[in-house]
């Protein structure tokens, strides 16, 4: 594998750029591996990778029916923040927000991670009290954070309107390092990496039911025939209740439709991004300068990856208010991503009911911002059995009442 | 965008006019049960791709609680019946059977 540098750009550009490599292989599978990892979406393919650079265990393969990164990876609005209330999401979310600050030297891959900011705007005054509580929270769990005047928040944001008729500004919680990547780029340079470690990375591969012996997990059936292998990672999000179902176990999850959409390009008008969770608007503007826009899930199970029209209106509606100007902006795209809601709004990532599986799920609408602190405590867990960041994240804290919850304590799981 | 009928009022409307309640047919466990039973009443969601039956209030209009068969992948609605059945009703069962041969879900064929 050639690496990625200025200098490689200047001597490709001598053969007339004709001598670029394919940046990963598509290979046939083979009859049986190690371990092998269902969905190629950001966590799966992080934990590959993961299970290879800290564990030594290459001979991976990572099964996607459809494209590298078609699932929710590739259709988030990319927000990365790690200022969550309770530790063990603070530890996850943090170990992940500091890898995405060294992901593209370590990919070799230029992930655009901007470190811009995220601001979650405090508009009542319950929000104003849970955000203070937060910010001291963090500074115990060692998260920068810091709760931020109405006047500083107009400093940061220029565009807002901090006395909204229903919903004035009061305060807010800045994150200086929180901000956003390109959302292709994380899985494509997963994939590439893992790809150069000799793993397998097959796409149109679908998973059809999984293969169990005397209790324990022999390998998978798919669309291009039965793998074998000695562990599984059920990494597939949306469809995690599907998979889930294979192995003859049901999670508590349910998949709804959440929907985001992009307005046309503009010139730079808000370097940070902005979360309103009282009124439900997440925005921020992309390098192309389209206005990147997160709007609500639908509040029914479906596998639809559209999601339900009012929930854009209602997006645009609270946008509008809070920013004036994007009253007179025409929207671009929509489109909608399958995500897994847990009860408590915290991930799931565990060792499964049937030996020899393990499973990383209930992201919700939050996990872009974990890919690589989840594989990097889900590959521990797959490859030792035990990881100090994934261990309150277990299946079982259902049954026990052990939640971890963030749906109370962040309002909302972007 | 997911249309209803209310089995009650016989209005159809948009599904702003409603509210889903989630997974139906659930059978409650309470004093006396086993962990398990208790934790899977709670938690264990079965999750289809495909046909599903649920739970939906007619809150924006009579406000009561009804059941309704309905597609997770395409949204068609099968049919819509009342609460007082603790089984999904024949002709119900007809219906997803004529559209989806061979259907199945938890416990109901
Ligand atoms: C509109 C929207 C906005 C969001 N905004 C944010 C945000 O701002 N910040 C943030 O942190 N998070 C956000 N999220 C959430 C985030 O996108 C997800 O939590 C994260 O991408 C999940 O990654 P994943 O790898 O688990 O799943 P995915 O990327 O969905 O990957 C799972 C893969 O599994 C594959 N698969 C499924 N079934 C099978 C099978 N049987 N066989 C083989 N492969 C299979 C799928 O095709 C898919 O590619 C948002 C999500 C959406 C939908
Ligand atoms: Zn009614």
């Amino acid at each position: 594998m050639k690496r990625y540098s200025a200098f490689a750009v200047v001597r490709e550009a001598l053969s007339y750029h004709m001598g670029w490599e394919r940046a990963w292989a598509s290979p046939e599978p083979k009859k049986k591996y190690d371990a092998i990892i269902i969905g190629a979406g950001g966590h799966g393919l992080a934990t590959a990778y993961y299970l290879g650079k800290n564990h030594g265990i290459k001979n991976v393969a990572v099964l996607e029916k459809g494209w590298l990164g078609g699932g929710n990876t590739g259709r988030n609005t990319t927000i990365i923040r790690s200022n969550y209330l309770q530790d063990a999401s603070a530890a996850l979310y943090e170990k992940a927000r500091s890898l995405y600050e060294t992901m593209s030297q370590d990919l070799n891959y230029n992930v655009m991670f901007s470190p811009r900011g995220v601001i979650m705007l405090a508009q009542t005054e319950h929000e104003v009290r849970g955000y203070k509580r937060t910010a001291q929270a963090n500074a115990l769990q060692g998260v920068t954070t810091e709760f931020i005047s109405p006047q500083r928040v107009k400093e940061i944001v220029p565009i807002i309107n901090l006395d909204g008729p229903r919903y004035p500004v009061l305060g807010g919680l800045w994150q200086a390092r929180g901000g956003t990547a390109r959302h292709d780029a994380v899985a494509w340079g997963y994939a590439r990496a893992c790809s150069a470690m000799g793993m397998d990375v097959i796409q149109k591969c679908e998973v059809t039911s999984i293969r169990q012996e005397g209790g324990k997990v022999v390998g998978v059936s798919t669309n291009r025939g039965d793998i074998a292998c000695d562990k599984l990672g059920i990494v597939v999000a949306g469809h995690s209740g599907h998979v889930a179902d294979m192995a003859g176990f049901r999670l508590p999850i349910e998949s709804v439709s959440l929907q985001a959409l992009v307005s046309e390009p503009i010139k730079p008008c808000m370097d940070c991004v902005v979360m309103a969770n009282t009124v439900h608007g997440y925005m921020s503007q992309s390098d192309k300068g389209e206005m990147v826009i997160g709007g609500g899930a639908d509040g029914y199970n479906n596998y639809t990856q559209r999601g339900s029209f009012h929930h854009a209106e209602e997006t645009v509606r609270a946008l509008c208010e809070t920013f004036p100007m994007v009253s007179r902006l025409k929207m671009l795209r929509q489109w909608g991503g399958i995500v897994d809601m847990t009860g408590d709004r915290s991930p799931i990532l565990s060792k499964a009911p049937l030996d020899g599986v393990f499973i990383n799920c209930g992201w919700g609408t939050g996990g872009f911002k974990a890919i690589p602190g989840s594989g990097w405590g889900f590959a521990e867990l797959m490859a030792r059995g035990y990881s100090p960041l994934t261990e309150q994240f277990g299946l079982d804290r259902f049954k026990e009442g052990r939640f971890i919850d963030e749906s109370v304590a962040a309002g909302v799981a972007h | 965008m997911l249309i209803l009928e209310c089995p009650y009022c016989g209005v159809t409307a948009e599904e702003t006019e409603f509210h889903g309640g989630g997974e139906a047919h659930i059978k409650r466990y309470g004093p006396g049960s086993t962990e398990e039973e208790f934790n899977n009443y709670l938690f264990a969601k079965v999750n289809p791709k495909g046909v599903h039956f649920e739970r939906w209030r007619h809150a924006n209009g009579c406000g009561k609680w009804f059941h309704a068969a309905r597609n997770t992948v395409t949204l068609e609605v099968y049919g819509t019946y009342t609460a007082q059945t603790s089984d999904i009703p024949q002709d119900i069962k007809d219906k997803v059977s004529a559209k989806v041969p061979g259907w199945s879900w938890r416990e109901f064929e």
